[in-house]
């Protein structure tokens, strides 16, 4: 796989098509992939795989592990124990290849508001080393295909939260990753912003064969995006299938809802630290 | 194996760069603070300057003590504007702005070098103002080109080494309140315990051998060397220039190593 990449870099193409990206390929492969903290574990023996130009959705509670496991992916925290390969490269001995192959949208807020949406884009394709020539038309792409171009000459102060959402996946996706990881893409949105949102992530995979790999607590999102979704539930993945796998593992008539409360356990179990709560809320409020 | 090392070299000066420009396109969009920055050395200088000069209380030598204390004004204001700016990285942490950078495959020093140079630009603009004040108290300031491209550069390491402290300290505190505490308690031991505004002649024996290792001093030294007309260094500039380097080095391989704490 890594080949391949270096390939498709010098010769700086546009528009791969998803035949670049044969569905059999696993772009994830997690192994028993722990995490501690004091005597609090987080993630817990997780082993997982996804495939290239899949949609996947790991749900479950607050606290259920699920941004522990994007951090150790995006390789921002060390694992405990175990590993995990990211577009063919070691999270762990890797992690210079495995960030120049992945794209990161965090909870929170990650664009800057006292830059423009045109000077956020154009920092991060000089940190990704787009070739000079071909930043402007990068740059100028990303901006249309997010439905930006009228406000790239904006303060992103001034943007909404459903411009803020999508300059920051045009701002992770500018290098071509193969795997977007998103935490949360769409909370604090209102549903025509996320509506929006999803309509240009599912573009993303359609043009350019990404990898969607993302959290979320909006079941109807699951349900109407993922080729396969996981549920977490105190560090294990409880329940792993497509949605209607999932439904009719429960015998027939099964919403995903009742699957979620099945597998996630009540929502009075966990609800997640004072700082998850917090960030979650001040998210909401700045991008809604 | 050398080719690999020059390829890793060039990349990352040019990362710190593009982290330093868009530093400071940020300051083009807002530039309110550099005028509220003005403030503070324009009251030690007219106040405090003034009235202790009159008083005659600290015995300068042979240059006057306005003259003494200009470049220590300025070292003050650069300490004090580059040890709270590790505040911007845990306002970046709290958005998603550090895990971003950190999922990128920027090498962190560039990370924490780009924000240093930043800052040391940012506080150029204290210079422009000492330099102002200086010349409306009448202090025998040195002309030279080549003492004003000293005095920048000795702004811009000096900055570039406290803010970097500053960042290491953010790193280790992680929230807002305790950085503020920890800020405070820090800056007025760095000011005393230096020659900013008396000399290290006058201290207290236990006094001189702390300000003889608070980089500060040698900061101070080095600006009063290039500053004033007529002046010479303590140290030797060499070794002002020396102790900048090294002490500014080792923190960006601390802040380097502390950085990515911010994003976990």
């Amino acid at each position: 796989m890594g080949p391949r990449i270096h390939r498709q870099r010098a010769e700086g193409r546009v528009g791969l098509g998803l035949d670049d990206f044969p569905m059999s390929d696993t772009v994830i492969e997690i192994k028993t992939l722990t995490r501690r903290f004091g005597a609090f574990t987080a993630v817990d023996a997780l082993t997982l795989s996804v495939n290239a130009g899949e949609v996947f959705g790991l749900l479950g509670s607050n606290g259920a592990g699920k941004t522990t496991t994007i951090k150790m992916l995006t390789t921002l925290l060390p694992p405990s124990s175990g590993e995990a390969r990211v577009a063919g490269f070691s999270i762990s001995t890797q992690a210079v290849d495995v960030r120049r192959s992945i794209g990161y949208v965090p909870q929170a807020v990650s664009v800057d508001g006292s830059l423009t949406g045109y000077e956020n884009l154009l920092i991060f394709a000089k940190l990704y080393d787009l070739p000079h020539r071909e930043q402007q038309a990068r740059i100028r792409e990303a901006l249309e295909f997010m439905g930006l171009t009228a406000d790239g000459g904006r303060l992103v102060g001034e943007y909404s939260g459903g411009m803020v959402r999508r300059l920051e996946i045009a701002q992770s996706t500018l290098h071509r990753p193969r795997v977007l990881f998103l935490d949360e893409p769409t909370v604090g949105l209102d549903p025509i912003a996320r509506d929006a949102v999803w309509k240009h992530l599912v573009d993303l995979r359609a043009n350019y064969g990404t990898t969607l790999f993302f959290t979320t607590h909006y079941l109807e999102e699951a349900e109407s995006h993922c080729d396969r979704i996981a549920i977490m539930r105190q560090g294990k993945v409880d329940a792993l299938g497509t949605c209607k796998e999932l439904e009719t593992s429960l015998g027939p008539g099964h919403t995903l809802n009742e699957v979620f409360v099945h597998y996630a356990g009540s929502a009075l179990d966990s609800g997640g630290t004072f700082r998850d709560v917090s960030a979650e809320r001040a998210t909401a409020q700045r991008l809604g | 194996m050398t080719s690999t090392f020059i390829h890793l070299l060039t990349g990352f000066i040019e990362k710190t760069f593009v982290i330093t420009e868009f530093e400071l396109r940020k300051l083009r969009h807002d530039f309110t603070e550099l005028i509220t920055r003005a403030l503070q050395p324009a009251l030690w200088l007219l106040i405090f300057g003034q009235v202790f000069s009159r008083s005659g209380a600290i015995h300068t030598g042979n240059i006057p003590y306005l003259d003494f204390i200009a470049p220590g004004i300025l070292a003050q204001s650069v300490l004090f504007v580059a040890i709270f700016y590790g505040i911007n990285v845990i306002w970046e942490r709290d958005l998603g702005i550090v895990q971003k950078f950190l999922a990128s495959p920027t090498p962190r020093a560039a990370l924490v070098l780009g924000k240093g140079f930043s800052a040391g630009t940012r506080t150029l603009s204290q210079a422009v103002i000492v330099y102002c004040l200086s010349l409306l108290l009448g202090v025998k300031l040195n002309w030279s080109p080549l003492a004003l491209l000293n005095v920048l550069v000795i702004v811009v390491l000096a900055a570039t080494l406290f803010s970097t402290f500053s960042l290491i300290i953010a790193c280790i505190v992680k929230t807002r309140e305790r950085f503020m505490g920890v800020g405070q308690v820090l800056t007025m031991p760095l000011f005393f315990a230096s020659n900013a505004i008396y000399p290290i002649a006058i201290m207290p024996g236990w006094l001189k051998t702390i300000s003889h290792l608070n980089p500060l001093t040698y900061v101070v030294d080095a600006l009063r060397t290039c500053m004033l007309a007529g002046s010479t260094s303590a140290f030797g500039l060499g070794l002002d220039y020396a102790v900048i380097l090294l002490t500014t080095t080792i923190l960006v391989f601390i802040g380097a190593r502390l950085y990515p704490r911010l994003a976990t």
